[in-house]
């Protein structure tokens, strides 16, 4: 059998000899972490003790597997990289499980690991244990894939979503709504023309240059589903706050814009996957602004909105103010937007 | 998108335009109440995301009238697709609101998580292709809307007539806007000064067919675009009309609406639509307000093709969405809204369809 033809059989998640061979040629190979080339049950690595750790788990299901600007593999990293890198820790380990489809074609599984381990690369994180399964054709769509991440948080940092208080600014670190848009026009039946590409990135160090700047940051979290809506009606009612946005200052791509308004969405409700929402106190807003800035993926980041003390009886909520002065709520999406994104 | 690319939207979204606008309107209105109502779901949306209630005077109301497709869809019809759904051997493909809305019993998402083959398209041709790539089964594709997208669903009509598909069907619910607006118009318990008319819809249709609200109404009407300053500068228009009262039906919208509209697109629906009585939801049967597919198109009418049992149709008990409809109540007067009609567990339907005047009232509400 040729290279280019090869699939993935049951026989490679069965435990035996066949398994052995697709974690010796294909994850370690793509890896090649030392803890995983120990080829225990667990990695075992060592994290300093400030006695803190922050662990986060997501899970993968995009189709298509390979999209304008990244993969499902560069995703699986990104994606739990930045949620631990949100608590403020210095992300570490990640583990890799992979629930495979009967006859997923090999070569593919040897990109997106390549792009995995690429990713990790860049993020300076180590993938140091993994599992695989082999479900039936027709039992899965291909490739799924589970990462978990762990980090260690470093003194004195307490990051949380409840911390918002009125005065403070919200900063994001660049043009919001790529990824779902990218994702979106790759699906069959909407091949319209664009050059709008994924924004799947790891922000771990753009967090760290943030935080070292602006030391009393109140928290980050990355807008994916349900987009900026979600995080701000998240941080907004965690700290019984409203929170202003100014539509002006939303850095949005016109032809993001544009496919936008084609399709019915509003791009502040369209998932991103290498964007950082941050709120900041007013008087280090500047400072985070610039970091943001310098860093990597940071180069269109943007001050967008302000933290307010509710109304006498008023509920937490998100307003967005128009360039023409009107208000409207920004309330989070119902159900979902597009499916299979991430 | 390369069109869309190469015109400057800015002049459409000017701040001080719309300021401008704004301030023109409450001079023009006054201390007069004047009711203004849009017959377009983009149209409900963009008010609602521009946010222009919280910058107009108060004595000026926007109604959102039978507008969204999905709302204006009767439970009848939606059970009838339910019931195609549940056929042996059929996959249904949609458009994305469709699903979502609940008929008497079910709902097409709920059909999906049953185990039927619901699949939701953004263009007609795509069911095509499920067709061809499915021969064992039938593909039915539910088609829903107003004038805009009949040319559509008449052209994937043809296409399945070229290609030879026996395994294609559409299941036929179109409705057409002057008749709706023609049903308004006469409702004694609605007052409307003036009508917002549809841009996508007028640039099939043209202006005549609106003609009617002047002749027989005395109501003006101003075709406008979707763009901040087009709806502006179209209410300014319509509420100068209203003041001066002389009414006439105008075009604010002519960079995508010429007087005589899409004669082709018109060809189109005529070739393979005949008029059809229509039951809206809300305003009851209307005669010949509806798209039936023609005769000589039969093999690809679902109606015909499938022989299906309907069950008995039930209205959600208390919802006034046919109210809305009509601009007798803002959706804030219907008991349920917000407590027990949210986004999250709709009622009725125009809480369901994110162009439904329910759900842009409670999405952008002040």
């Amino acid at each position: 059998m040729s290279a280019s033809t090869e699939t993935v059989l049951l026989g490679h998640g069965s435990g035996g000899q066949m398994m052995k061979r697709i974690i010796d040629d294909v994850f370690l190979a793509a890896y090649g972490s030392p803890e995983l080339a120990a080829g225990n049950d667990a990695g075992v690595a060592t994290l300093p003790p400030t006695g803190r750790i922050a662990l986060s788990t997501d899970s993968f299901v995009v189709t298509p597997h390979t999209f304008p600007g990244g993969d499902i593999g560069r995703l699986a990293v990104c994606g739990t990289v930045n949620d631990v890198a949100t608590s403020g820790a210095h992300v570490r380990y990640l583990s890799c499980g992979f629930i495979l489809e009967e006859g997923f074609p090999l070569a593919d599984l040897r990109r997106i690991c390549a792009s995995m381990a690429a990713t990790a690369r860049e993020a300076g994180v180590a993938i140091i244990t993994g599992d695989t399964k082999v479900v039936e054709r027709g039992s899965a769509d291909g490739i799924y894939i589970n990462t978990a991440g762990v980090g260690e948080v470093p003194e004195g940092i307490e990051l949380s979503g409840s911390s918002c208080t009125p005065g403070d600014v919200v900063l994001v670190s660049g043009t919001l709504g790529d990824h779902g848009i990218a994702i979106m026009s790759q699906r069959e039946g909407l091949a319209f023309s664009t050059e709008i590409t994924s924004d799947a990135a790891p922000l771990n160090h753009l967090i760290a240059a943030v935080l070292e700047a602006a030391p009393h940051t109140r928290c980050f979290r990355d807008p994916t589903r349900g987009g900026l809506a979600s995080t701000l009606n998240e941080f907004a009612s965690a700290s019984h706050v409203m929170i202003e946005v100014d539509e002006e200052r939303v850095p949005v791509r016109p032809d993001v814009q544009a496919a936008c308004a084609m399709l019915g969405y509003d791009p502040l409700q369209v998932a991103n996957e290498g964007k950082m929402v941050a709120v900041v106190p007013a008087d280090e807003a500047e400072a985070a602004l610039a970091a943001m800035r310098d860093a990597r993926y940071g180069e269109q980041a943007a001050i967008i909105g302000t933290v307010h003390e509710l109304a006498e009886d008023a509920l937490p909520s998100v307003r967005v103010r128009t360039p023409w002065g009107a208000t409207r709520v920004l309330d989070m999406l119902v159900g979902e937007q597009l499916p299979r994104i991430c | 998108m390369s069109a869309t690319a190469a015109i400057d939207f800015s002049v459409f979204r000017d701040p001080e335009r719309v300021r401008g606008l704004v301030e023109r309107i409450g001079r023009l209105a006054g201390e007069r109440e004047i009711n203004l109502m849009e017959v377009c779901g983009t149209h409900t949306m963009s008010i609602g995301r521009y946010g222009f209630r919280s910058i107009l005077p108060r004595n000026l109301h926007l109604l959102s009238g039978p507008g969204c497709p999905v709302c204006v869809t009767a439970n009848r019809d939606i059970d009838h697709a339910v019931a195609l759904a549940r056929h042996e051997g059929v996959i249904i493909a949609t458009f994305g609101d469709m699903v979502r809305v609940s008929g008497s019993t079910s709902s097409l998402a709920a059909e999906k998580a049953q185990g039927r083959d619901v699949r939701v398209v953004y263009s007609p041709l795509d069911a095509l292709d499920i067709a061809a790539a499915h021969p064992e089964q039938h593909v039915v594709f539910m088609g829903v809307g107003f004038e805009t997208t009949a040319p559509a669903i008449a052209a994937c009509i043809l296409e399945a007539e070229a290609r030879d598909l026996a395994n294609f069907s559409v299941f036929c619910v179109h409705k057409l806007t002057p008749a709706a607006l023609a049903a308004i118009a006469a409702d004694p318990k609605t007052r409307i000064d003036g009508f917002i008319l549809p841009g996508h819809v007028s640039t099939i249709i043209g202006l005549e067919p609106y003609e009617f609200l002047v002749r027989e109404h005395q109501t003006p009407g101003v075709v406008c675009g979707f763009e901040p300053v087009d709806i502006l500068a179209g209410v300014e228009r319509l509420v100068e009309l209203i003041v001066a009262g002389t009414p006439r039906i105008e075009n604010a919208y002519p960079r995508g609406v010429a007087r005589e509209g899409n004669p082709h697109a018109r060809a189109l629906i005529d070739q393979v639509f005949e008029l059809a009585d229509a039951t809206w939801r809300g305003l009851g049967e209307l005669p010949a307000s509806g798209l039936a597919i023609r005769p000589t198109y039969a093999r690809f009418d679902a109606r015909r093709r499938l022989d299906v049992a309907v069950e008995p149709t039930v209205e959600p008990a208390g919802c006034r969405c046919g109210d809305v409809l009509r601009g007798r109540i803002a959706p804030s007067a219907c008991p349920l809204f917000g407590r027990v009609c949210t986004p999250q567990n709709p009622v009725g339907p125009c809480m369901v369809s994110s162009e439904g005047s329910c759900a842009a009232h409670y999405r952008y509400r002040d």
